[in-house]
């Protein structure tokens, strides 16, 4: 049952040296001397379980600096979500297989022991959840949750605690806070629990901010008050921000680079524009082209992608995406079945990498249909 | 108990020649209190008048927040739930208060199609015996047998017909929806609910499903009502689309008047909120940003209950409740139940931030927030 | 709040009602004639019929039934010209075998069941939190094998094959406690604590493993929460995630349990601990009740233990009430 996948033995070394942020210029780094403030180079998350190795995450790469937000985007099961949480350090102590590296100004944080990351939990690295109603304890009151956080990491008294608290509230827009402080979560409404669990991770002034899915779980308005929230505290802490959604209207509202995960495996990667306007990978084009607009032809067809996402499991040798991928019959020699591509450089562009076999061969020519 | 005139009715001349009629329709559901002996203690208002007609083959797109009622409205239509106040007459038929039993010839041609495509097949059933079973209860028999005529619809839905024998989780949830669909599809219906078809799917299935629903809808002529949060999605699937907020439709019109020329306040705000996946179109558009979320459907304000979020209100709309109507400058169709309708277009302007923490920190920053009026 | 306590009052008592009600005819539906028994071996019919009009048993059902209702409120007089016993307010009858009122001999019978089942209890709850919040901590792991084999091990055995184990090596073999048994506190302190040292380890033994697998699969679920994940994020240290955030959350359902048990165990379902150790408790008089046919005892330690049964509830739901915020007592 549990048997590896083709690509393993081989293709292992191969895939180290293009993935590996050694062998390759930092494809978005602002290129002068200074290490990026967020460098994740080569991240495995690697599950064992019966019925074989879960590859949640399987070399993923990337860089981030001071007041920038990159959006991570994929579907379910891409890795994006694992991601995250390992870049918190929250699978130490479990079953989970880390391995690669994630320097954060300085400290590399995969091997750091658990004493050390968690004193940076919740200080220098913070995270807005998805749901913010399972995220924020039911039987403490708002306020306490957020003094908690603050007083893990600063000897102040418990009153000091509750000022900090209350002022958090106010910034994120709560009316009343100090009175709103001492309800439960569940007298919240879903868009001002949201923003008190903003309050929390933001309680420490973190350097880094993970919000995984900040606004799946609520309403459309909601949704843009607090992503335009997000953004402009990010304005003020001058935090770095890693948006996680599977969403790509979300990341082109808010972020500066996008990184497009699929099967636990990065295929495109760049800046907003150069992600969404010319997209390189058909995974990334597709993902465009199925999504309804607001504006615009309106008789348009969508255009789907065919099949469903892969298990991680086992996935499809070769590029991860070639069973559902249009163009595969433009690769000659049934290469996307056989070999996985690499991550190279889009011609015309410094910054936009993308992993398909078309990118390497074609070098663009092809692929200008995508800026359609 | 609610003094709206149905406008939309009188603007279809012959009333036979809709499918669906809905008209006054309110469903408030009891909130009790107590253990042995309840007692009624206030209710969720979650459908409060409202009025809407759907023509055969037509597609009408519901679309608003939670709790704006959108779900009931659905599972009153499909008689689920029974209306508090109001009828709904469908082909002909007045089936507001139709017993169960009664419900049975209504529901051969009136279908629905649920949100949740892991809670709504039963996991015990093969995915034939889940499409064949509408049809034993209504006494069908397909000339080419149960069988056959279940294999078939598996095909017409894009599924692999020799997976007859299969059970719900051996599919995933797009092929889960399809399934829900072929099941709707048994006994030929002339309109089909959605409930938010596509919003538990992955973003690359929605579209394969909203594809098959189109092609469905085109091929077998069914009329949908098509609910959902999601404003792209409503469009591109409905030719004409009503906003709901708290209980009531505060706009509805052709998709093109909607979504190009909207008049009410919440429909901007809910166009400006939409995430596009378009650098080009972040400045290309009005921004609005309300305060707070929906108030409560248990005492919703008085007068215009979106008063409480809008930048527009005055005094008029916490006394009088606009009514449902074409006002000037509206095309014909295009009714929107506000005092003081914006202009017709969603072209950038000053921005309105009414959510204080962002007014506070843009006002610091860039000093570019203005509000309006 | 009030208006809620009064009306759960008010719901129990209605509660009781039905359960004397059942018990009460329930008792005349078997086949056993208590005047048979009370009339001993040398019996002739005239005095069966004696003895039965004395008892009140030659009237219909529901005219007994009314006359222990109204003896509830006014108290009852009993007996005829030679023998006049009064059973005063809340009147529970009087004993066909010992002609007692039937309050006096609970009452009398009642502080040993609370001194066992408090005693018991306060070790079973804590001592089960901590094993099951370990067990689930170390899941798994050796220590919780342990844990989960142990709390098998318990609930395996029997109270009066414990009992008698204990009674064995302590007081027989070992020697080192006095015989088992209930003296009042307020006589002999030590006395009283060494005679139920046994009683309550046998009690504690068998409660321990339930409330060991309660506390650890109410704390799995909790780790899986979503707020568990957010406390870890925030920073803080393990110890304080478990005890803090997941015992929290978990003692909810413990607490349900717990209620239940106490108030039964105090209404004297101890029964065969107190036969092993030979303490007097309700549950003992219960029994005895019930093989002598003695009705007035049956309806009383009956409707005694229900009702600390229904208190108990009542008690558990305001606790619920303190406990989670998310419950409103309306």
């Amino acid at each position: 049952m549990s048997q590896p996948t083709k690509e393993s033995p081989e293709s292992q070394p191969m895939e180290g040296s293009p993935e590996s942020p050694h062998a390759q210029p930092r494809p978005l780094a602002v290129s002068t001397a200074t290490p990026a403030f967020l460098d994740v180079r080569d991240l495995r998350v690697h599950f064992p379980t019966e019925d074989g190795v879960v590859r949640s995450v399987d070399g993923v790469s990337f860089t981030l600096d001071k007041g920038r937000t990159l959006g991570i985007v994929g579907e379910s099961g891409s890795g994006k979500s694992v991601t995250s949480l390992a870049l918190l350090g929250l699978h130490k102590g479990t079953r989970a297989l880390v391995s690669g590296e994630v320097w954060l100004d300085g400290r590399e944080l995969v091997a750091l022991p658990e004493k050390e990351m968690r004193q940076l939990r919740g200080s220098t690295v913070s995270m807005i959840f998805q749901d913010p109603l399972s995220a924020l304890h039911p039987f403490f009151t708002v306020g306490a949750q957020i003094a908690e956080a603050y007083r893990v990491h600063h000897q102040v008294s418990r009153k000091e605690a509750n000022d900090r608290a209350v002022e958090m509230l106010q910034r994120v827009g709560i009316p009343q806070p100090r009175r709103r402080a001492k309800d439960y979560p569940h007298q919240f409404s879903g868009g001002m629990r949201q923003r008190a669990m903003i309050a929390m991770s933001l309680v420490c002034d973190p350097a880094l901010l993970i919000a995984d899915e900040p606004t799946t779980a609520l309403d459309v308005t909601v949704q843009a008050q607090i992503l335009d929230l997000i953004g402009d505290l990010q304005q003020e802490f001058g935090s770095a921000v890693v948006i996680i959604t599977h969403d790509l209207g979300v990341v082109a509202g808010v972020a500066d680079d996008i990184l497009v995960m699929y099967g636990g495996r990065r295929i495109e990667y760049g800046t907003v524009r150069d992600v969404l306007k010319r997209p390189q990978h058909p995974y990334t084009w597709g993902l465009l082209q199925s999504m309804p607009h607001i504006a615009g032809d309106v008789d348009r067809r969508l255009n789907p992608i065919p099949g469903s996402p892969p298990s991680l499991i086992n996935l499809p040798g070769g590029c991860a995406f070639h069973p559902r991928c249009p163009h595969k019959g433009q690769v000659p020699d049934g290469r996307c079945s056989l070999e996985r591509p690499e991550l190279v450089p889009v011609p015309g562009t410094a910054e936009h990498i993308a992993a398909c076999h078309l990118v390497a061969d074609i070098r663009g020519g092809e692929n200008t249909r995508a800026a359609q | 108990m609610s003094t709206t005139t149905h406008p939309i009715l009188a603007r279809q001349a012959p009333a036979h020649d809709n499918l669906l009629e809905v008209t006054g329709l309110h469903k408030h559901f009891p909130i009790r209190q107590g253990i042995l002996f309840q007692r009624r203690i206030g209710a969720v208002r979650a459908v409060d008048g409202i009025d809407f007609s759907v023509g055969a083959g037509e597609s009408l797109g519901l679309v608003g927040e939670s709790g704006c009622g959108k779900s009931t409205t659905g599972r009153l239509i499909t008689r689920l739930l029974e209306p508090t106040a109001g009828t709904i007459t469908f082909d002909g038929e007045d089936i507001t208060h139709t017993s169960v039993s009664g419900m049975r010839q209504a529901r051969r041609n009136l279908q629905m199609i649920f949100q949740d495509p892991y809670s709504s097949l039963n996991p015990r059933h093969t995915v034939g015996t889940i499409i064949e079973t509408p049809m034993k209860l209504n006494g069908v028999n397909p000339p080419q047998g149960l069988k056959r005529r279940a294999q078939e619809l598996l095909e017409t839905v894009g599924l692999n017909p020799e997976h007859y024998n299969r059970y719900p989780n051996e599919f995933s949830g797009g092929q889960r929806q399809r399934i829900g669909i072929a099941r709707a599809l048994a006994l030929r219906p002339k309109l089909i609910v959605a409930d938010e078809p596509v919003s538990a799917l992955d973003v690359s299935i929605q579209a394969q499903v909203v594809n098959l629903l189109q092609d469905l809808q085109r091929e077998f002529g069914i009329a949908f009502v098509f609910i959902a949060h999601d404003l792209a999605v409503v469009r591109h699937f409905s030719e004409r689309v009503a906003v709901m907020y708290l209980g009531r439709i505060v706009e509805i019109a052709d998709r093109e008047a909607l979504y190009a020329l909207p008049r009410h306040p919440y429909t901007h705000a809910l166009l400006s909120a939409v995430p596009e996946a378009d650098p080009d179109l972040t400045g290309a558009r009005e921004r609005i940003r309300l305060a707070g979320d929906v108030p409560s459907p248990i005492n919703p304000p008085s007068g215009c209950r979106f008063r409480t979020r809008c930048w527009k209100a005055r005094d008029k709309c916490a006394t009088e409740e606009p009514p449902l109507v074409r006002i000037p400058g509206n095309a014909e169709g295009h009714l929107t139940a506000c005092h003081f309708p914006e202009e017709p277009t969603t072209a950038p302007r000053a921005d309105v931030v009414l959510d204080p923490a962002l007014a506070a920190m843009e006002e610091t920053s860039t000093g570019t927030t203005g509000m309006p009026t | 709040m009030f208006r809620y306590l009064v009306r759960r009052l008010l719901a129990a008592a209605l509660i009781l009602l039905v359960i004397s009600v059942i018990t009460f005819f329930v008792f005349f539906a078997l086949p056993s004639d208590p005047a048979l028994l009370a009339c001993g071996k040398t019996c002739s019919p005239a005095r069966l019929a004696e003895i039965r009009h004395s008892l009140g048993l030659d009237r219909s059902t529901v005219v007994q039934f009314w006359e222990f209702f109204k003896g509830l409120f006014a108290g009852r007089d009993y007996g005829d010209q030679s023998v006049r016993i009064h059973c005063g307010a809340p009147c529970l009858g009087v004993s066909f075998q010992t002609d007692t009122p039937v309050l006096t001999t609970l009452l009398q019978n009642f502080p040993a069941d609370l001194s066992l089942g408090l005693g018991a209890a306060a070790v079973f709850l804590v001592a089960g939190l901590g094993l099951g919040t370990l067990a689930a901590v170390r899941r798994g792991r050796a220590t919780d094998k342990l844990a989960v084999g142990a709390a098998l091990f318990g609930v395996s055995l029997q109270i009066y094959f414990v009992g008698l184990l204990l009674l064995y090596l302590f007081v027989d073999k070992w020697q080192l406690l006095p015989a088992a048994g209930y003296t009042p506190i307020t006589q002999d302190p030590v006395a009283w604590f060494q005679g139920l040292l046994l009683p309550w380890a046998t009690l504690v033994i068998v409660y321990l493993a339930l409330y060991t697998r309660l506390t650890r699969s109410s704390m799995l679920e909790v780790f899986g929460e979503d707020y568990m994940r957010t406390a870890r994020a925030k920073g803080l240290p393990a110890g304080r995630v478990v005890l803090k955030h997941g015992l929290r959350a978990a003692i909810t359902p413990v607490v349900t349990i717990f209620g239940m048990d106490v108030g039964s165990l105090i209404g004297g379902s101890a029964v065969i601990t107190e036969s092993v150790f030979g303490i007097n408790g309700i549950g003992k008089l219960a029994v005895n009740s019930v093989q002598n046919s003695d009705l007035p005892v049956i309806l009383g330690t009956t409707l005694f233990a229900a009702t600390f049964v229904v208190l108990a509830n009542v008690v558990v739901d305001l606790v619920y009430g303190l406990v989670d915020p998310r419950v409103r007592l309306a």
